[in-house]
């Protein structure tokens, strides 16, 4: 049986930007998710994805400057969830971002590139919008019912 | 109401939940991870690792059963280790994970390269056969 949910209003946390407050955005989002139909084991690669993108924009964007501001904004539209992080600082350009190499990163002591990957695996469909120091944006998308990750 | 255990792991920011335990069998290092690991409390894992290659410790067996979530900035760690590390002649080998836990580490194709093992005892055995 297939469920539909009916559209939300949308649910926001506005916080600073902090390492800190992740396991706090991270409730919060696994919260909702469970709370708008989601089971626990789509809800964790809701949080997860999250938790990722966030973290990008506190140590990338507005390299660890809790005095600025991250946006999450989650709802439902047509029975998907539709969750966006949005940040005013430093973009990166994400055709530049490929899928890791592990073997080599290893060899070279690199670690970057997983957070977007593990974005990318998890959910059905991310976009971008980049305008540095404007405002960057991440869309993530997850359909209910896709159990395909 | 909050009990005042529950209101010590909210402290200083919201819940500062993870622990990090290091326990020595024989030339054998075992960190047991408890809580949570993400780019917050990662810096707590980077400094027992340090502290194991300070001191000459490259037998290392991690152990994740009661660790309840990581993020990549947990993964980050064992992949800037483990070069080092294997050089000297020693490995990283992780243990007894929760399903959710080795989800992360499968997605992004970390069993190709680390030996990923159900119980610890497992991993010691592999270190002393060795």
């Amino acid at each position: 049986m297939v469920s539909i949910l009916p559209d939300s209003p949308k649910y926001q946390l506005k916080l600073p930007s902090s390492s800190s407050n992740l396991a706090l955005i991270r409730d919060f989002v696994t919260k909702v998710a469970l709370q708008i139909g989601f089971d626990g084991d789509e809800a964790g690669k809701i949080e997860l994805a999250v938790d990722e993108a966030c973290t990008n924009v506190i140590k990338h964007a507005y390299g660890d400057n809790s005095e600025k501001q991250i946006d999450i904004v989650l709802q439902v539209k047509r029975n998907e969830l539709i969750i966006t992080v949005s940040d005013t600082g430093k973009g990166f350009d994400p055709s530049g971002v490929q899928v890791p190499d592990l073997n080599k990163s290893i060899k070279s002591g690199k670690r970057g590139g997983l957070g977007i990957c593990l974005i990318k695996t998890l959910m059905d469909q991310v976009d971008f919008q980049i305008k540095p120091g404007s405002k960057n944006q991440v869309k993530m998308t997850k359909k209910l019912n896709s159990s395909s990750n | 109401m909050i009990s005042e255990g529950d209101a010590a792991m909210y402290k200083g920011g919201f819940m500062q939940g993870f622990e990090v335990k290091n326990s020595e069998k024989e030339d054998i290092s075992v960190l047991g991870l408890k809580g949570y690991l993400d780019a917050h409390t990662v810096p707590d894992l980077e400094n027992a690792f340090q502290n194991l290659v300070d001191n000459n410790k490259y037998k290392i067996v991690v152990n994740f059963e009661k660790l309840s979530y990581i993020s990549s900035a947990g993964l980050g760690v064992f992949m800037g280790f483990i070069e080092d590390i294997r050089q000297k002649g020693g490995d990283i080998k992780l243990t007894n994970m929760q399903p959710k836990i080795f989800r992360v580490f499968d997605l992004l194709g970390f069993p190709t390269l680390y030996d990923i093992l159900e119980e610890e005892k497992m991993a010691v055995e592999m270190f002393t056969s060795a």
